[in-house]
């Protein structure tokens, strides 16, 4: 697939939680694409509809108590590609997630988009095998036959750099270490060669060498396999690292995108600058010095305020903040930002290194 | 697995003589043979049946003989010349405890088995799909009827259902499938028989018939059936709960994202991660099918253990009950022991050790 085209469009994505107290709207009017090997990079607080928004392109939110807006699109653009397993049963063309039948999803899901989640250690199902988990994925979207499907999960056992793959199929995921489990996932998430990777905070759970290892891994597989990432994360430093491009979301929307460098160096909206500068840093300039934090906490989804959802927490809070949101309009820089008083100027502090 | 499987059976071994000893001091409180005889049995009478049953000798003399019955499994052979060999219940002379125990055995496993392997099956189902639904109509609806069934008590079950299986049936529509109650010992019919006249044939027409199972419909499906609406009930709530725990496990999501179907994550993800509590729902419930249900078995007149303990009870038949006390806590021992072998073989983090 050729690069730079948009292998997943979304449009106007809202997605609603009926809880007793009402509809709560967790994502609110999203819209991005995600061009073919592209990182973009989907960053904010906890609580601000990260997860929700991957979950909803993914579908994997609970039907009892949630549902997508009529308008939501999620458009996948299934391009003929040559794949060494998987097998094609989608019809080519715009294939639209949002509302499409369970049967769509499961040849959607794991085939073309595959999701890597949070908690390695509870991810992996405990009373099979890794080998058996892996064999299922590849019996729902190939026509590979059994010992294609072994030799296929231990190939992708070695891709994922894991030593003595042949042994290792046959282990419990209670057997191997946290890191371990990670690259299993990611071996189980790439094993059907997705268009699209979603990793919902895949190092948060891990410890920091580990991190590392794996980001480098997961690095390491882009480029080899061309496979768009969509990253959650709330760690700038690596987004500062890996990304291509960066979403910025606060209380369920999108306040601010654009290029990696250009959020790093000319954030225009005050939360992006206020999420920049509390990096904590390294270095004598930065010792005895009180890191800077954001005050406040995300607002209520159950009671957001009429305006601006940052106001209340914004240095740069005027009066009619708090009157009407403002939309997501092209900034000072060009690109979009959700702030009626944005930054001009650029960020000093060179980008923070990995946390 | 064996080596862990031989050392749990030793170490039970102590526990096991214990529990014995513990029963044979409690059987011994009040003097049996004086309440099986009653306040007007002369002195004498009380010495000779006391001296008979080997009652005279000292507790640990008496203690020791018991406990080499239960391990060379001997309780007594009625054919044998000498009384102590013979070891008659005092209800029914000239009936060995150990008949008394082997005759009871095989109807309350009749009707228990069955039972509980049709509770069970169907209870995990109707707790999987509910807990998978849950709070759509058919969850609602489900839960509904299960608290309606379990208000009910279960005589008003068997009272109907002897009603209307057992002669309702026959009357209205002449189909003659079960009897309101009774038994007889079906396995002794033969399993398979090819009859000429085609009314014996399977739906009329497949040359093939089993006596013995027909047998079994006619005097024990119908207490099976009515146990499991009643125990059906009591399961789907507790299955319910496990299986809604097991939906909301993050490898529940992952299977999700695999492309996994519901069949596939409820008959395969959920149910296998679920087995630990249903294995120990269904291993606990074990000993009780040995020992039967005592008002099924005294409503439908089927001659199994519960019946056998109530009766040896009423009558004070002293030496079954220390026998079918004894044979309750072997089981009991050993379902514990196969219990942490079932969990062993669904669960990969269970060690045995």
């Amino acid at each position: 697939m050729p690069a730079g085209e948009p292998v997943l469009s979304v449009r106007g994505l809202s997605a609603c939680f009926r809880t007793d107290l009402g509809v709560v709207t967790a994502v609110d009017d999203v819209s991005f694409d995600l061009s073919a090997g592209e990182t973009l990079a989907i960053v904010g607080e906890s609580g601000c509809g990260k997860t929700v928004t991957s979950k909803s392109i993914m579908r994997l939110l609970p039907e009892r108590n949630s549902f997508l807006s009529d308008q939501s699109r999620i458009i996948y653009h299934n391009r003929p590609r040559r794949r060494a397993a998987a097998k094609d049963r989608l019809p080519p063309g715009e294939i639209e997630l949002a509302h499409a039948d369970a049967p769509t999803m499961h040849h959607v899901r794991g085939a073309r988009i595959a999701m890597i989640f949070q908690e390695p250690m509870t991810s992996l199902n405990p009373v099979f095998t890794i080998g058996w988990q892996l064999d299922e994925a590849l019996k729902y979207h190939t026509d590979l036959s059994r010992r294609g499907r072994r030799r296929r999960a231990v190939e992708m056992l070695r891709l994922v750099e894991i030593a003595n793959p042949e042994q290792r199929i046959h282990e419990y995921p209670h057997q191997l270490s946290g890191g371990m489990r990670q690259r299993v996932m990611i071996a189980l998430a790439l094993c059907c060669e997705p268009d699209v990777l979603i990793a919902d905070e895949p190092t948060t759970a891990l410890d920091v060498t580990i991190q590392a290892q794996i980001l480098d891994l997961m690095a390491g597989l882009k480029a080899r396999l061309g496979t768009a990432i969509m990253f959650i994360t709330h760690n700038l430093g690596v987004v500062a690292q890996f990304a291509d491009r960066v979403l910025v979301m606060y209380a369920g929307r999108v306040i601010e995108s654009g290029p990696v460098r250009d959020i790093f160096h000319r954030p225009q909206h005050p939360y992006t600058r206020a999420l920049l500068d509390s990096i904590p840093r390294a270095g004598n300039r930065h010792r005895g010095r009180p890191l800077a934090t954001i005050e406040g906490i995300v607002p209520s989804l159950l009671n957001l305020p009429g305006g601006c959802k940052f106001a209340d927490r914004c240095p740069r809070r005027r009066e009619n903040c708090v009157e009407r949101e403002p939309a997501l309009e092209p900034g000072p820089d060009g690109r979009p930002v959700r702030c009626y008083y944005p930054h001009h100027e650029p960020r000093v502090a060179e980008p923070g290194g990995r946390t | 697995m064996w080596s862990f499987i031989l050392r749990r059976l030793l170490v039970s071994i102590p526990v096991y003589l214990g529990i014995i000893l513990i029963v044979m001091a409690a059987l011994r409180v009040s003097d049996p043979v004086y309440a099986y005889l009653g306040k007007n049995a002369t002195p004498e009478t009380i010495v000779a049946k006391r001296a008979a049953m080997g009652l005279d000798e000292p507790f640990l003399v008496q203690y020791a003989k018991f406990v080499g019955r239960i391990a060379t499994l001997n309780f007594g052979d009625e054919t044998s010349p000498d009384p102590r060999q013979r070891y008659e219940s005092w209800k029914y002379a000239g009936q060995s405890v150990g008949l008394k125990l082997r005759q009871a055995v095989g109807p309350s496993l009749s009707v228990t088995i069955p039972e509980l392997m049709l509770t069970t099956t169907i209870s995990v189902i109707i707790g999987m799909l509910c807990a998978y639904f849950r709070g759509t109509w058919f969850d609602r609806a489900t839960m509904a009827l299960v608290v309606m069934g379990m208000s009910v008590s279960v005589l008003v079950f068997i009272v109907l259902g002897q009603k209307l299986a057992g002669f309702s049936l026959k009357d209205a529509f002449g189909i003659d499938w079960f009897s309101p109650s009774g038994f007889e010992p079906w396995w002794e019919r033969p399993f398979l028989a090819f009859p000429g006249d085609p009314a014996e044939r399977l739906w009329g027409f497949i040359p093939v018939a089993s006596p013995a199972l027909a047998m079994w419909r006619y005097y024990c499906l119908l207490p099976v059936l009515i146990y499991v609406v009643v125990g059906v009930g009591y399961d789907t709530r507790f299955y319910r709960a496990v299986m809604v725990e097991e939906t909301g496990r993050d490898h529940i999501t992952t299977a999700r994202a695999k492309g996994a179907g519901r069949a596939k994550i409820m008959f395969v993800h959920m149910l296998k991660n679920a087995m630990i509590p249903v294995i120990t729902r269904v291993m606990i419930s074990l000993p009780f099918l040995v020992a039967g249900s005592i008002l099924l078995e005294y409503q439908f007149r089927i001659p199994g253990m519960g019946k056998l303990i109530i009766d040896a009870i009423r009558d004070k038949d002293f030496p079954i009950i220390q026998a079918f006390t004894a044979v309750f806590a072997a089981v009991f021992i050993v379902t514990n022991i196969l219990t942490d072998v079932l969990y062993a073989l669904v669960d990969p983090r269970v060690r045995l050790s």
